[in-house]
């Protein structure tokens, strides 16, 4: 599956891709009590457009901090973190909000949807934030794309979890973002829909969407083109990680 | 879809909660909005009914002054009798404009009320009475033939409750007497409605009390008229003076104390239905943690969790204000039959008045009432951080 859309897409096309997220030296720490804990300690990272990048690593190696960072849900304690080509770090929160909706778009584990909307209501939520009017073609061709069509006016508690997640990332997309964050996005999935929402990521990037993956699950992280390896708060190569392939 | 709708589907997934927290509102606002519309309702029918009476003086027998003036405006018998020649030495008085003397009595009669018993109230009149009574006119038939004839002439109320007309017989329990209806007055909506009339001097002579009256109805030439007129009355020591706007003034006065009373009870209410409202959203906001963070990582503002969780707060009010409005109008007569039953006196026509006024007013207040119970969830709700909140969840 990984090798036939390596080759359809060519590493050769995807660095003319501009770079849309990048960290330098990025730290995060948290005080707990009188210890100062480094959930995240120098990180050097960038993304490109078209890129899926898989983020693994042991509980506690700091995925979920980076991901939030990476989200502008959270102020780093140092270094900078550019998102495309914005400087986030000293931001303050309606800027913050202001990045999140125009550049980013969150996918959840826990799908986190409100139940009794329907899915078309759960999807346009982002765009009464944005203050934004719905596209009906847009709208319809997301749909489409995400497999929910003809699923708009159900309330997504009656929903499998597959199609839940559609509507997450149907969601996540709908304020046309640049990158997709998505926190293990297919831990509550069985193994068939699993796959399913791993094609619709790469569809998605091969439109230059840029998708970064916390996740547990080594198969979905290497069906991803890159794999970043976080260990104690920092990027680590795949030799030093704990984690078994 | 819009905020209002997204509130609006946040309340009806906690249908039961929701729905017991309006209830809350809607008591309370009913309860305002039927104390306030008693108060109004009740000044309205007391003044109508104290200007019904014609009278803006009445001589009585001394005694409690206000539960003499009670009893007259009651249609009731007098605590003691008067003397009628103090009427003839008061008639010539330069300031009475009008007057008439009163003889009222009660007699119980056990078949009243469907065989339950109750009293009937029977008032002897002579002809001034209709002077003094501009809005009491013969229905049907014609005043009594004579001064001391076996004849009465109905309120409209008692020939609908008796189902007489003219030329029927009617007697006074434990009297071995036929009277015949030779008329029926109007509606006037006041206690004289449920009242027999009979001429002065044959009510004297039925209950055994000649030369005695219960009252004296005046109507000053001028009112302000009342001290001198008292004054020149003050050396007849049996009788008192009483005004009819004292009257009103002293009634509504006791009506107020109570007022003050029930209304603490009404803000208690009202307190209870916001402290309701605050804890239904609150506890939902706690419940929505999770939620309210995912929301601020796809795009909401603070401002933004702010205005939904305060309109969930004003949806909850503007229902509970619709509902206690609605149950206030329709549950109005209830009110009215209690408030009859405990009331010691209580004037004809509506009690209640509520007024389209009094529920806007009512409503704007619970609309104020809301936006004050929303600030505090809300901004708890907006000060949430979401990477504190979904990280809480997991």
């Amino acid at each position: 599956m990984m090798g036939k859309w390596k080759r359809m897409k060519g590493w050769q096309n995807k660095m003319q891709d501009r770079i849309v997220l990048e960290a330098t030296n990025l730290k995060k720490y948290y005080h707990r009590g009188l210890e100062i804990v480094k959930a995240l300690d120098g990180v050097e990272l960038k993304i490109k457009e078209r890129e899926i990048a898989s983020i693994v690593g042991p509980s506690g190696s700091g995925k979920t901090t980076l991901m939030n960072l990476i989200g502008c849900l959270d102020k780093a304690t140092e270094g900078t973190l550019k998102i495309v080509n914005t400087e986030v770090t000293p931001l303050g929160e309606n800027d913050l909000i202001k990045i999140r909706r125009e550049n980013i778009g969150f996918v959840f584990q826990r799908f986190y949807l409100i139940p009794n909307l329907t899915v078309r209501e759960n999807i346009e939520l982002p765009l009464i934030f944005a203050k934004k009017s719905i596209n009906e073609k847009k709208l319809s061709v997301l749909l489409e794309e995400v497999g929910l069509k003809g699923k708009e006016r159900i309330q997504v508690k009656y929903l499998s979890g597959g199609d839940k997640q559609r509507t997450g990332i149907a969601r996540a997309l709908v304020n046309d973002p640049k990158i997709l964050i998505a926190d293990e996005p297919t831990g509550k999935l069985e193994t068939e829909v699993k796959g399913q929402i791993l094609e619709l990521f790469k569809s998605l990037s091969e439109k230059g969407l840029a998708i970064c993956i916390a996740t547990h699950d080594l198969e979905l992280a290497q069906a991803t083109q890159r794999i970043i390896h976080l260990q104690d708060g920092k990027i680590v190569p795949k030799e030093k990680s704990d984690l078994y392939y | 879809m819009k905020f209002f709708i997204l509130a609006y589907k946040n309340l009806k997934r906690r249908k039961s909660r929701s729905f017991l927290t309006i209830g809350g509102v809607a008591v309370a606002v009913a309860v305002l909005v039927a104390l306030l519309g008693f108060n109004a309702g009740y000044q309205e029918a007391l003044t109508s009914d104290v200007d019904k009476m014609g009278y803006q003086v009445v001589v009585t027998a001394k005694g409690c002054p206000y539960e003499a003036a009670t009893m007259i405006l009651s249609g009731e018998a007098g605590l003691r009798f008067i003397d009628e020649d103090i009427y003839k030495q008061i008639t010539s008085d330069p300031d009475i404009d009008k007057i008439t003397p009163l003889l009222a009595q009660l007699a119980y009669d056990p078949e009243k009320m469907e065989g339950k018993g109750g009293f009937t109230n029977y008032l002897g009149i002579e002809e001034s009475y209709m002077q003094l009574k501009p809005n009491v006119e013969i229905l049907t038939g014609e005043w009594f033939s004579g001064n001391d004839v076996n004849e009465a002439i109905l309120g409209y109320e008692a020939a609908e409750s008796e189902q007489k007309s003219v030329g029927d017989k009617i007697s006074i329990p434990g009297k071995d007497i036929k009277f015949t209806i030779v008329g029926v007055f109007n509606r006037t909506a006041t206690q004289e409605d449920g009242t027999v009339f009979l001429p002065l001097k044959t009510t004297q002579r039925v209950f055994d009390i000649e030369g005695k009256l219960t009252g004296i109805g005046i109507k000053l030439k001028q009112i302000e008229k009342i001290s001198e007129f008292e004054e020149r009355l003050y050396p007849i020591a049996s009788i008192q003076v009483i005004s009819m706007s004292q009257v009103k003034g002293t009634i509504l006065s006791l009506v107020n104390s109570a007022k003050i009373l029930i209304m603490s009870v009404a803000f208690i209410a009202i307190f209870v239905a916001i402290i309701g409202v605050i804890n239904t959203i609150l506890m939902s906001v706690f419940e929505r943690t999770q939620e309210i963070g995912i929301m601020k990582a796809i795009g909401a503002s603070r401002s933004d969790i702010f205005k939904l969780i305060w309109m969930e707060t004003l949806i909850i009010c503007t229902l509970g204000g619709i509902f206690g409005s609605v149950i206030a109008i329709f549950g109005g007569n209830l009110t009215e039959l209690l408030v009859r039953k405990v009331m010691p006196y209580a004037p004809g026509g509506r009690l209640l008045l509520i007024t389209p006024d009094l529920l806007v007013y009512s409503f704007l207040g619970v609309i104020i009432v809301g936006i004050i119970s929303g600030l505090y969830p809300a901004f708890k709700a907006a000060s949430m951080r979401p990477i504190e909140v979904i990280r809480s969840g997991e």
